[in-house]
């Protein structure tokens, strides 16, 4: 079964091609990085995989299904979550509200059973309650339950964010940049996390990353992009030594 | 048979684009406050109710010459513009949007009521250089007060456009709506721009008023044409200076046909079944740009 | 200070947050059935406070929590308050039958705006509703089958399964429950995941659509909940009013109403019921002013002399007589609570409250907001 496919992706803006055929393929399991400078299309591959944009070439394939047209909103009930770059956190929410929203795309109960709040609805709150708490322990969110997003700092709204993201109970977790502006403590809390994430939770990570280290202690593969095409894909060290990778990260 | 007919279309397009033409400017002021701070100002009719307001308590109460009132109404109006812009719109920047609609709105009744308080109710007529003449071109009747509406109207835009094609301040207000911290760290006065959009803007509304009264009469009602002048800016597209005229004019015309040949009570909801027609359909107008967020 | 002690998942579900908010609360409710008895003279006025609680319920759930804000909801109350004339008076259908037809028609009226506001945003689908409420109001003039147009037509009393309920103090009651229930529902909706859904769109959609939220699904369902409500407001207005005419259901009404929901408070079913009153009472405290303003401020200036006292008397009184004061009244309003209050009544409740339980520990700055810049709002 193919677990995680993209063929040939390709993505114009007006003139602008921001993808031009990129391909490449997901292992159940595994931690994948897409690396990159700025500008390369690492983060309109997670917007096509999101449905926020449409390609125009290629195809996208997630067990077995073509997902390349769907809508938005299918995307978190087939097992695919995202984190963004810039943090997309409800603002005026509490972090429980938040993480519960995660689990929108579980929601079994109809919205006429919700007018009367009948118990069937109070069990199924329950449920997302609990699935919740076991996420708000697995990142250690605890002193935040009930806080609003607007009072946050930036970094607990980082994990706050991923949270969110693991209430879906994906099997493919998308984590747009999840080190920028964190600190170093911080970033190593977050490799171990993602370590866990694919250890503990059986979770496949697709990844968009800038810190190397980070890259490089917890990738299996990484691509490398450069003006939406692929320059390279290997382990982080093959591609790390790469000479076209060092040529578009230093110039020359 | 067919002479009638074609005489009727004609004064029909004449009336209509005369009375599009009123509906461009005010949907024009609605246009430059949107693109220069991102604000919808539901009291731009108002604006022009005052402006016409100011006109005829300068022509009638104070016996000034009609030209003299005009400018010394547009220059009134437009300072109070910068005013409302200094004093009252500065302290809501930071809030959502539709709290400063809410703004808006209220502060449109609150020049609603000083208006019924200075003035009065009744309606009154403003009595200008072009009243009751006509002059017939091509059998068609056509009178000075509508000429007088459109060629304002195109010397009013022509200037505009002079001036937000050669000086370095439309970029500035451009910059100042789209990111106001970025445009303070460029050094831009970007208190000093909003003032002055307003009072552009204000001006604008005001030229309308004056223009409008001798043909729909001075009264307190003047403001709800905004409402139509919103669907002109839509039509148009909401970013679009140029849309805003090309939207008001095509409204007019609209609102004159349908009131010859539809059924009672087209005419008055002719505008707004037209802007709902616009944004379930294409929403970003005839020249505007959807643009969309970065994430 | 009082503390909460979370011991189970289930508080964060309750309705009341502890017993002492749930006396307060009942203490509340005691109050209200005492009403009839206390105060017969207002019982009238406060069925509309009721009625208008209904009304800012149901902006509050589009405007407050889903972030869609609407400036035509007068036009469906008089959907409503039309529909369910006509069903009783036209087709004499009972009462109940009625209304619940009405709050379907209305709420079927909801899902059609709904429909095309999905493409639109912000401003955009304001405009859209104060343009989709100019029509409603011209339909209303124009179909005189059902509305008998510019003439108006009269509402007979409420008659449920037999029984009158024609005294003030039946309806007052009926009006009550009618809230109650209202209420009850909808705090049950955003207790739940639609809640969640709807708050999750008026904060970031793009992150609700990762969630799995089906926008377009959620915002109709918005729509015509909220329609559905004022449809049931507009049966009660009805008979509240006794008479309808198109020129009730105004853009200056469906004004009022999103009043009603700034001034109380976003965001909050406290605030829908905060602004309520004070949309409702206001008028009532403008006409008692008209009368006493002019004499208290002659006697104010008596120091100066009877001539000045008297001039001062009779010019107020000219001012307070104008007929074009009340809109401009609400406008000020308007316009102050959004430059010094922008939480609404609810908001400065909560601050006192805060004030008071950590007292003498307040801090100024507990509510001060962020200097805040401009960002745009086009690229949504």
């Amino acid at each position: 079964m193919t677990f995680f496919k993209a063929e040939g992706l390709g993505v114009n803006f007006g003139g602008v091609r921001a993808l031009d055929g990129v391909s490449f393929e997901v292992e159940p399991e595994q931690v994948f990085t897409i690396i990159g400078p700025n500008g390369a299309g690492k983060t309109t591959i997670f917007n096509l995989v999101s449905r926020i944009y449409d390609p125009s070439h290629g195809r996208l394939v997630f067990c077995d299904e073509d997902i390349t047209r769907l809508p938005a909103h299918e995307i978190a009930p087939r097992g695919i979550a995202r984190t963004f770059q810039n943090i997309e956190l409800f603002e005026h929410a509490t972090v429980l509200d938040n993480l519960l929203l995660g689990r929108h795309a579980h929601k079994r109960s109809r919205f006429v059973e919700e007018l009367f709040f009948l118990p069937r609805v109070r069990a199924l709150e329950m449920e997302h309650r609990e699935a919740a708490e076991k996420v708000i322990d697995f990142l250690d969110l605890q002193p935040y339950r009930d806080r609003l997003i607007a009072n946050l700092p930036y970094g607990v709204r980082k994990v706050v964010e991923l949270a969110r993201a693991l209430c879906t109970q994906p099997k493919l977790l998308l984590l747009d940049e999840p080190s920028s502006g964190l600190s170093v403590e911080e970033t190593e809390d977050m490799a171990f996390w993602i370590q866990d994430i694919r250890t503990l939770l059986h979770i496949t990570v697709l990844m968009v990353e800038h810190d190397m280290s980070l890259v490089s202690a917890v990738s299996d593969q990484v691509l490398a992009l450069n003006y939406g095409r692929t320059i390279t894909q290997g382990t982080a060290r093959e591609v790390q030594e790469h000479p076209e990778v060092v040529k578009a990260y230093l110039g020359g | 048979m067919g002479g009638e007919s074609l005489d009727i279309v004609l004064q029909l397009v004449l009336n209509g684009l005369a009375v599009g033409c009123i509906y461009g400017l005010v949907a024009l002021g609605f246009v430059l406050i949107y693109k220069a701070t991102e604000l919808v100002n539901f009291a731009q009719g108002d604006l022009m109710m005052l402006g016409a307001f100011t006109c005829y308590m300068l022509v009638v109460w104070y016996g000034l010459g009609y030209w003299v009132a005009f400018a010394g109404a547009v220059a009134v109006v437009g300072l109070f513009g910068a005013a409302l812009d200094a004093g009252v719109l500065r302290r809501v920047l930071g809030q959502p949007q539709f709290a400063v609609v809410m703004l808006t709105i209220g502060l449109a009744a609150v020049f609603r009521s000083f208006a019924s308080i200075v003035w009065g109710t009744e309606i009154y007529t403003l009595p200008t250089p072009f009243s009751a003449h006509t002059t017939r071109i091509a059998g068609v009747s056509v009178s000075h007060e509508y000429v007088s509406i459109i060629v304002g109207t195109v010397i009013l835009c022509a200037v505009l456009y002079a001036f937000f094609t050669y000086t370095k301040v439309g970029v500035a207000m451009q910059a100042v709506s789209q990111n106001q911290l970025a445009a303070y760290y460029m050094g831009i006065p970007v208190k000093l721009m909003c003032s002055l959009i307003w009072a552009i803007s204000a001006g604008v509304a005001a030229i309308a008023g004056v223009l409008l009264a001798p043909v729909s009469l001075v009264d307190i009602n003047l403001g709800f044409i905004g409402l139509k002048a919103f669907a002109a800016a839509v039509l148009g597209g909401f970013g679009s200076i140029p849309g805003a005229l090309v939207g008001g004019l095509t409204i007019g015309l609209i609102e004159l046909f349908s009131g010859a040949y539809l059924p009672a009570g087209f005419k008055d909801v002719a505008a707004y079944l037209v802007l709902l027609i616009v944004l379930a359909v294409r929403p970003q107008g005839i020249f505007g740009a959807v643009g969309r967020k970065k994430v | 200070m009082r503390f909460l002690f979370k011991t189970s998942y289930a508080q964060d579900l309750t309705l009341f947050t502890d017993g002492v908010q749930r006396n307060w609360y009942a203490a509340l409710l005691g109050a209200l059935f005492l009403l009839p008895w206390l105060v017969p003279a207002y019982l009238v006025d406060i069925s509309l406070v009721l009625i208008y609680g209904l009304c800012g319920l149901s902006l509050m759930a589009l405007a407050g929590y889903t972030g869609l804000v609407s400036l035509g909801h007068a036009a469906f109350l008089g959907i409503g308050a039309y529909a369910h004339v006509y069903f009783t008076q036209d087709l004499g259908l009972p009462w109940i039958v009625s209304v619940v037809l009405a709050v379907a028609l209305t709420s079927a009226t909801g899902v059609l705006v709904g429909l095309p506001a999905l493409r639109m945003t912000g401003v955009y689908l304001t405009i859209a509703t104060l343009a989709f409420a100019l029509i409603i109001q011209e339909v209303f003039t124009r179909w005189d089958h059902v509305t008998h147009g510019l003439k108006g037509r009269p509402v007979d009393k409420p008659v449920i399964f037999g029984l009158s309920f024609a005294s003030d103090t039946a309806f007052y009651f009926l009006c009550l429950a009618f809230l109650i229930a209202g209420l009850w529902i909808t705090r049950n909706l955003l207790r739940s995941p639609t809640g969640r859904a709807w708050i999750a769109i008026r904060d970031s959609e793009i992150a609700a659509q990762s969630m799995g939220v089906n926008l377009a699904a959620y915002k109709t369902m918005a729509f015509s909940y909220s329609a559905a409500v004022m449809g049931l407001a507009g049966a009660l207005f009805a008979h509240k009013i006794g008479f309808l005419a198109p020129d009730i259901f105004s853009v200056l009404l469906s004004i009022q109403f999103l009043l009603m929901v700034v001034v109380g408070g976003l965001g909050s079913l406290h605030g829908a019921l905060f602004g309520a009153v004070f949309v409702a009472f206001l008028p009532v405290v403008i006409s008692q002013a008209r009368d006493s303003v002019p004499a208290w401020v002659g006697s104010v200036t008596a120091l100066l002399g009877h001539d000045v006292s008297s001039a001062v008397f009779r010019a107020a009184d000219r001012f307070v007589k104008q007929p074009g004061l009340e809109p401009g009244i609400f406008g000020l309003i308007l316009v102050l609570f959004i430059l010094f209050e922008p939480l609404g009544i609810y908001g400065r409740w909560v601050k006192l409250k805060v004030y008071f339980s950590t007292f003498p520990l307040y801090k100024q700055a507990t509510f001060k907001r962020q200097r805040a810049y401009m960002r745009s709002e086009r690229l949504r």
